[in-house]
């Protein structure tokens, strides 16, 4: 029984090549591993290696014979009767012609609303460091599985006082001083998330996590699509992002955009106090990769917070922070609390804006954007960051394919300066998006 | 090596310590070289790596055929490096991780023949939904945690299975392999300094085959002895012969009764080469093939296994039907991944998430 040898596919993207050379002859008895041919693909010449034995009967491509297509019978090898013969059908069978019908995409389901805070709910006065802390010290009460790791986390009670008090509650074994090794602790986390525990995963500054995106993306990200559902990484990255205050460019970026970007991730971005702590305590909770951008500026700001035994939010709604019938207002992070600015001070000029704080950035609540556009048929979008491929840029492009009906006007963007952060305050201010510059946009689409 | 920490006041520690604490496991390793393995012990291995030889051999096959496509790189030539290492681990306990040339690994933990193929050949059926493909497998029930594209990437993903094993008091250890290529990352080093401030429970091994895909060792490292690169992280460093598979299993059980111990982790080197390309459209101009020949030819691990047993008097029929065994296996494994049918489309939006929101 004889077994054919097919023109071998050498390359990823080889549809044909040259049989250069046969290195063997009709009668001649091979065995695994003998080189048979040499091909010529377009990129090198590849030596073509018996995988059975036997002897070689008929050749049936000449050598020199150029475009012989990939699964092209070249010779066949007289089998030894222990041989499973090839019965693999060629290339040309296996690959169907591309799907004409589109394929159906898996339908959202409703977003869930914040849970109702019961009436008589105490409201205590609490900064969002303070609620970010509170968030993690219940999760790690209730879950064993959840330890905090990052730089001065532990000893030093937090870079930005973050963590302020884990380590006396918690102990060295889950509050974890790591070196300066943003890449080596990002992969140590993403590894334990791996391996069932559920890590928080601070960086100092997201600036920091550049050296780290590798593991972000390519490791936690990808995953679970990658396994088929079968490994999961339940990992926390948390820390300040955006413009701070004076340090210049490369401490001065906002990453939201770029882990946007990214399917496989879940990436938050709250604003105030009960946010941060109702949506830690669900991005802890969570089976997936998140990545949850603080403000450092926003760190200090006090809001009110219900004392709730468990306040979890969300992940995945955006929250209408004011109402109004003339404009929409969208921003996140610190930029809400400028919008809110805004909001008052246009409200003194007889123009009711609505402000909408997406606080999750993927996957992004379109149905709270589009909603609040059919109510007042103008939008702006507000992004202490740079306009080029940014969040306001995606949700531009959101209101034009699904909202197009609704627009009386532009959507605008209000963004940083498109230019790297500058040290000098007056050029920093210059920069960096302000309350102005919201109110000025909204006059335009409101043509005022 | 109790002492480990004891130095970290900045007190300089007399040479003579530090050299005996880095020799010792070697020392320990070449006082008894060989695994005293029984007849039938050394049979497995010999069928573990023979599998290993003929899946690949025939997923090149596939490839040729174009029913594999993209990347897929061949274990073929290292066998007793994995069988030799995971012999002495315990599936469902200790985690192993690696790259992308991940096929030999998971064959040697044990894990279906079939499935691995159907992944080869991008089908529903496949280990991952046909959604990985040749690097990216993983079986989380075996603790084989891939399987991963980016190279050296896996060496802190294995710290952080090793200090999960370390967290949950669980007992287990992890072996995170990866090439003498990837041992050029920076984030090997940052792994390795973490793992030894933390006393991780994990063996690093580099799998040295020579050729970091077309750079020669000695065109691309400064050091190539690459077991001495622990050095300076104060990890116990372990040079081995990775063509026997005897001295293989020999080492491992040095370097895992260490890390057990609570010692922390150990980088071990294993002397390796791969017979193939790099992946299927390396032509492997680099080096001659005289140099390939003589490696088949007179280091073949699993020839050399053979003969070992042939010498120990096993049958010549009981070696026939254990080649026979496996190709039938191999073929099932080859027949289940070319007729398996391709995923579902819907499949295309599946785990991307895990949860909804």
């Amino acid at each position: 029984m004889g077994i054919e040898l097919r023109m071998p596919a050498l390359s990823p993207t080889m549809e044909e090549g040259t049989l250069a050379k046969w290195l063997v002859k009709e009668g001649d008895e091979v065995k695994s591993g003998d080189i048979l041919a040499e091909i010529e693909t377009d990129k090198a010449t590849m030596e073509f290696e018996a995988v059975d034995e036997g002897i070689v009967g008929k050749i049936l491509v000449a050598e020199g014979t150029e475009g012989v297509k990939v699964g092209t019978v070249i010779a066949v090898i007289g089998g030894d009767g222990e041989v499973t013969p090839s019965s693999a059908p060629v290339l040309t069978e296996v690959q169907a012609a591309p799907p004409a019908i589109a394929i159906e995409r898996p339908v959202a389901a409703p977003r869930a609303a914040d849970p109702a805070v019961p009436a008589g709910t105490n409201m205590k006065m609490s900064t969002v460091r303070e609620a970010l802390r509170d968030a993690m010290a219940e999760e790690m009460r209730r879950d064993g599985r959840v330890f905090v790791m990052g730089e001065e986390v532990a000893d030093y009670q937090g870079a930005y006082k973050v963590t302020q008090g884990l380590l006396e509650e918690f102990g060295p074994k889950r509050v974890i001083d790591t070196p300066i090794t943003e890449y080596g602790f990002a992969g140590i986390g993403a590894g334990a998330a791996m391996g069932g525990l559920r890590p928080v995963v601070e960086f100092m500054t997201f600036n920091f996590a550049m050296q780290a995106i590798d593991h972000i993306i390519n490791s936690a990200a990808k995953t679970n699509y990658m396994s088929g559902g079968q490994m999961r990484c339940p990992v926390v990255f948390r820390g300040p992002n955006g413009a701070a205050s004076r340090v210049g460019a490369q401490h001065s970026q906002n990453y939201g955009p770029w882990y946007a970007n990214v399917p496989g991730l879940v990436v938050i971005a709250p604003y105030d106090a009960s946010d941060a702590k109702g949506l830690l305590k669900a991005a802890i909770r969570s089976d997936d990769p998140v990545v949850f951008l603080e403000n450092e500026l926003v760190y200090g700001r006090s809001f009110e917070l219900p004392e709730l035994d468990d306040h979890v939010l969300p992940i995945g709604k955006a929250r209408i922070m004011r109402e109004g019938s003339d404009v929409t207002i969208v921003s996140y992070s610190i930029g809400v609390g400028l919008a809110l600015e805004a909001a008052d001070a246009l409200a003194a000029e007889g123009i009711e804006a609505e402000v909408i704080d997406l606080r999750t950035l993927r996957p992004l609540d379109k149905e709270t954007i589009l909603a609040s556009l059919a109510k007042t048929n103008r939008l702006v979008v507000a992004e202490e960051g740079w306009p080029q491929c940014s969040i306001a840029s995606e949700i531009t492009a959101i209101c034009m394919e699904d909202g197009f009906d609704h627009l009386d006007a532009p959507v605008l963007r209000v963004c940083n300066e498109d230019v790297p952060l500058p040290y000098a305050a007056n050029l920093e201010k210059a920069a960096v998006i302000d309350a102005a510059r919201i109110v000025v946009a909204v006059k335009r689409v409101c043509h005022r | 090596m109790q002492n480990r920490r004891s130095n970290r006041d900045g007190r300089q520690r007399p040479q003579s310590e530090i050299k005996s604490a880095l020799r010792s496991l070697q020392e320990t390793h070449a006082a008894n070289l060989r695994h005293k393995a029984s007849d039938e012990e050394l049979l497995k291995f010999y069928e573990q790596m023979l599998l290993i030889r003929r899946f690949e051999e025939r997923a090149g096959q596939l490839y040729g055929l174009g029913l594999i496509g993209g990347f897929c790189h061949l274990y073929i030539g290292q066998e007793a490096v994995a069988v030799g290492l995971q012999s002495a681990l315990t599936p469902g306990k200790d985690s192993v991780i690696t790259g992308y040339r991940d096929h030999g690994h998971m064959l040697a933990y044990g894990i279906d023949p079939k499935v691995i193929m159907a992944e080869l050949t991008g089908r529903a059926a496949g280990i991952s939904r046909g959604k990985g493909g040749s690097m990216h497998m993983f079986s989380v029930d075996h603790k084989f945690y891939g399987g991963h594209g980016i190279v050296g990437a896996q060496v802190p993903l294995g710290a952080g299975l090793a200090f999960s094993h370390k967290y949950n008091e669980d007992g287990g250890v992890c072996m995170a392999y990866f090439g003498d290529g990837a041992a050029n990352q920076g984030q090997v080093y940052e792994a390795f300094n973490m793992a030894a401030l933390w006393s991780l429970p994990i063996v690093f091994v580099v799998e040295n085959n020579g050729y970091a895909m077309g750079t020669a060792v000695k065109r691309g490292s400064a050091e190539t002895d690459f077991y001495r690169r622990g050095t300076a992280f104060r990890i116990p460093g372990m040079n081995v012969n990775g063509m026997d598979v005897l001295e293989v299993r020999a080492a491992a059980e040095v370097a895992l009764a260490h890390v057990r111990s609570g010692a922390g982790p150990v980088l071990m080197e294993l002397h390796t080469y791969r017979y193939r390309g790099h992946s299927m459209s390396d032509p492997a101009k680099y080096r001659s093939r005289e140099e390939v020949q003589d490696m088949r030819e007179n280091h073949d691990p699993i020839e050399a296994a053979k003969a070992e047993l042939v010498k120990r008097g096993v049958s010549e029929e009981r070696m026939k039907d254990i080649d026979k065994q496996i190709r039938s296996k191999v073929a099932e494994a080859a027949d289940f991944a070319e007729n398996s049918p391709e995923p579902e489309l819907p499949e295309l939006y599946t785990d991307v998430l895990v949860e909804t929101y």
